[in-house]
């Protein structure tokens, strides 16, 4: 009886992991950034050229920093949501446009509409290093003291909005109160 | 300065790929992927500047070791050495100005994992959580090695010496006597 039961058990424990392992997604890494500072920057902003962008102007407040670019497919699917999110004031999105042509990215804002702030130009994606950014579009939350609190990799979907962004943004603006 | 590619590059591997298989569904498919690589050049693309190799041989050999053991987090599939995604030329290119800067390969290693984690190692680190990874294999070969010995014992003491009785002893000798040319005691 143990002979043919041993194997059994060897097989349903190995199907159990490998159908753990079929539900995840490999391309979802988890960042070593969470409560850890955002990385300083201070790039030149896309409408103004002339006007620089840092880090410490959001100080004081909880942000979003959307990773996007106008050669980005998903960037496109979240675009709509993010107009959306963006007039309905929970919480400020900062651009940070990443490798991506001036002209294109302009284009793109005066097509589409603009979700942002501000966005900042991270021409040769220097800054994405830092921010250990894989594959746009990436989404950060960081809070008043400029810690980051959350990534999302992939597009924002009103599921990935309500379940995983908007209860943090709501938990950070009402410790900070 | 600026070149454009990105979408172009990564459908020429898709191409490649699909050559090695051969077939008429992958003939056309390839067909479509250089018809879509040829468009390319009207889509937005990814701003990307041209990799400049370093003059200094030293460090171009160091590159080559270095990026051999990192992952392209965007391929993941494939070292920094191998890849031909845009992130992978932008990390190659980091690395080339810190090991200018006198950087060490360590801290380099460093600067990567604050960033992309121990994901970017294709060396996985020794740590609480891979140990299984690094030492799993050896338990199971521990473990094949102690069930192969308990068999393996377990047969030879299944074999029991037993002696001959007369009647047995007088048919193997007759046997042996009936083979031509064999003497029997």
């Amino acid at each position: 009886m143990l002979r043919y039961l041993i194997p059994l058990v060897l097989f349903l424990v190995l199907a159990v992991f490998l159908a753990i392992g079929l539900t995840r997604d490999p391309h979802e890494l988890k960042s070593v950034l969470i409560n850890k500072p955002g990385p300083a920057f201070r790039l030149p902003q896309l409408k103004a050229a002339d006007k620089m962008i840092s880090n410490e102007d959001m100080r004081g407040k909880v942000w979003l920093l959307n990773v996007w670019a106008s050669w980005c497919v998903a960037c496109r699917e979240e675009h709509p949501w993010l107009i959306k999110y963006a007039e309905s004031g929970v919480v400020p999105i900062y651009g940070l446009n990443y490798k991506d042509r001036r002209e294109d990215a302009l284009a793109w804002l005066e097509d589409l509409g603009d979700p942002y702030t501000v966005s900042a130009v991270d021409l040769d994606g220097r800054v994405a290093i830092d921010y250990g950014v894989y594959g746009a579009p990436e989404t950060y939350v960081i809070d008043q003291s400029g810690m980051i609190r959350l990534k999302h990799v992939g597009p924002i979907t009103p599921d990935v909005w309500s379940k995983e962004i908007l209860p943090v943004v709501q938990e950070l603006n009402r410790q900070g109160k | 300065m600026n070149k454009l590619n990105g979408m172009n590059k990564s459908g020429r591997v898709a191409c490649r790929r699909g050559w090695k298989g051969g077939g008429k569904p992958l003939f056309l498919t390839c067909s479509l992927v250089m018809l879509i690589c040829l468009c390319a050049p009207f889509v937005n693309a990814q701003v990307q500047e041209e990799e400049v190799p370093s003059d200094d041989p030293v460090i171009e050999a160091r590159l080559a070791n270095l990026s051999k053991e990192l992952r392209c987090l965007q391929c993941q599939n494939q070292t920094l050495a191998d890849s031909p995604a845009g992130l992978a030329a932008d990390l190659r290119r980091e690395i080339r100005v810190q090991m200018k800067a006198g950087k060490s390969d360590q801290e380099i290693i460093a600067f990567l994992t604050q960033r992309y984690g121990d994901f970017i190692l294709y060396k996985p680190r020794v740590t609480y959580t891979t140990y299984l990874l690094w030492f799993g294999p050896f338990i199971l070969l521990l473990g094949g090695l102690y069930l192969l010995f308990h068999f393996i014992k377990q047969r030879r003491d299944s074999f029991v010496e037993k002696p001959l009785s007369a009647d047995e002893r007088r048919r193997a000798e007759e046997l042996l006597a009936s083979i031509p040319g064999k003497e029997t005691t």
